[in-house]
């Protein structure tokens, strides 16, 4: 049972960072993970009081306060509009509405849970973390640190104009996922120029066709149980994809070679050979989906 | 520590001690309506509002919700009222253990989305767990009160 002697609410960023670092000491978001533990907490900081419960969209990005609430994230229509809904595909599966009342995104970010929908969809997208500490960092990068007693005080989210899909596996619905997928295909360099001189202020598409000027894709995979990790589609792959030249048994190759390198294993949802197998079929129905985008052609739901 | 906070309209300020989870509060205040379930926060029979949404009092530390309103079955009987006695028309009520948590979460809904599509009442009430009535009846009830309403409250009833 949790046991908290102190409780307080801070009313700074430094002075939540001083209090953090004392190692009884902890940082309490939504509070629904840490509630299951036995921790021992000396003094529980809260961070609700310093306005971060907002989301802020610029011209280049949304800038999202540690202390919204997953149900915010669905909500938003900014969020919606940039990530194509797969934020909101992302999140509509965690438990219910009153839960995701609760839930933050800095905290299920910070805990870089394995089974967590959160992380693998943020990190499909051009997404970058502000640490009180640390400065702005990628979340890829963010997301193969260890644990540190830093403040993760916002999530950025970059309007790179792209295509982005979300998928997860349940076993029943409210459950944890037993695996995520998510697939992002975006402009090289963040789709910079064609943006520009079409004075682009979201995460529309369309500006593809005008100026060709190549594809990342990446493809993410979480829940495999142990935290997402990031693979990169190659070049040559890329290239086939914008080409027009991939036939669905090309895909399927694909997506075999793409799961091959997910290291996957056993918990109580599932075992290593049932995720390994199903990472496969999910990549595979992303990078349809992405390719049929690109190509307006629609993706084959029956090719599996 | 003290707090000060609205419990169903009516000002409340009290010692706590800082690992006060919502719920004992609640139920200590007399609020019985409010139950405890799973202790893993997906049950949803704990449902209160606060700041008029829905949230598990069972994951929420009383020190955070120092000046917020909560509102419990309690303080929303007259908007309640109506429903509940429409679902168990309908046959469709669970036992007074899970339905208070319907009941909130079923409101919540309603005044977030007066006209849901029956994807939008499954999504909403997916955090609301009941392992004796099902979720069929629930869903049936719900979609023949909907139409009640939208037809003036009235020859509805099935």
């Amino acid at each position: 049972m949790l046991k908290i002697k102190q409780y307080i609410k801070a009313e700074s960023l430094a002075q939540a960072y001083e209090l953090n670092q004392k190692r009884n000491n902890r940082i309490i978001g939504g509070m629904l993970w840490l509630k299951m533990s036995n921790a021992q907490v000396q003094t529980a900081i809260d961070l609700s009081g310093l306005g971060l419960d907002r989301i802020e969209e610029t011209e280049e990005e949304c800038r999202i306060g540690c202390m919204v609430t997953l149900r915010e994230l669905e909500m938003n229509q900014s969020l919606e509009r940039l990530s194509g809904g797969i934020v909101r595909e992302s999140v509509k599966n965690i438990v219910g509405v009153q839960f995701r009342n609760l839930a933050t995104v800095g905290g299920s970010l910070f805990g870089r849970f394995g089974f967590s929908d959160v992380l693998t969809c943020f990190l499909a997208m051009d997404t970058y973390v502000e640490l009180y500490q640390g400065g702005i960092i990628p979340l890829e990068e963010f997301a193969e640190r260890k644990r540190d007693n830093d403040i993760l005080v916002k999530v950025i989210v970059k309007k790179t104009p792209g295509k982005y899909v979300y998928l997860s596996h349940r076993n029943t619905k409210t459950d944890f996922p037993v695996l995520t997928a998510a697939v992002s295909c975006v402009y090289k360099n963040g789709g910079q120029e064609p943006c520009k001189q079409r004075n682009h202020k979201s995460a529309d598409f369309e500006c593809k066709d005008k100026q060709k000027m190549g594809y990342d894709i990446k493809v993410v995979v979480g829940a495999r149980p142990a935290k997402a990790i990031c693979l990169r589609v190659s070049e040559e792959w890329s290239d086939k994809l914008e080409n027009r030249v991939c036939q669905t048994a090309e895909i399927e190759k694909l997506a075999r070679e793409l799961a091959e390198q997910v290291q996957t294993g056993t918990n109580m949802r599932a075992g290593a050979a049932y995720r390994s197998h199903l990472a496969e079929v999910l990549i595979k129905r992303g990078l349809l989906k992405i390719y049929g985008d690109i190509q307006g052609i629609g993706g084959d739901r029956h090719a599996d | 520590m003290q707090i000060s906070l609205v419990l169903n309209g009516k000002k409340i300020t009290e010692e706590i001690t800082p690992d006060l989870l919502l719920i004992d509060f609640l139920r200590n205040h007399g609020c019985y309506s409010v139950k405890r379930g799973c202790e893993t926060s997906n049950c949803g029979l704990c449902t209160v509002f606060l700041d008029k949404k829905p949230v598990l009092s069972c994951s929420v530390l009383t020190a955070r919700t120092d000046g917020h309103a909560i509102d419990t079955l309690e303080g929303l009987q007259d908007e309640a009222k109506e429903f509940g006695a429409f679902i168990a028309d309908q046959g469709a009520e669970q036992c007074g253990f899970c339905n208070p948590g319907m009941i909130m979460n079923a409101i919540a809904l309603f005044r977030e989305n007066a006209d849901p599509t029956d994807e939008e009442i499954k999504e909403y009430l997916a955090g609301n767990l009941c392992r004796c009535s099902g979720y069929e009846g629930q869903l049936r009830g719900i979609r023949a009160f909907l139409e009640y309403k939208r037809q003036g409250g009235a020859s509805c009833r099935q």
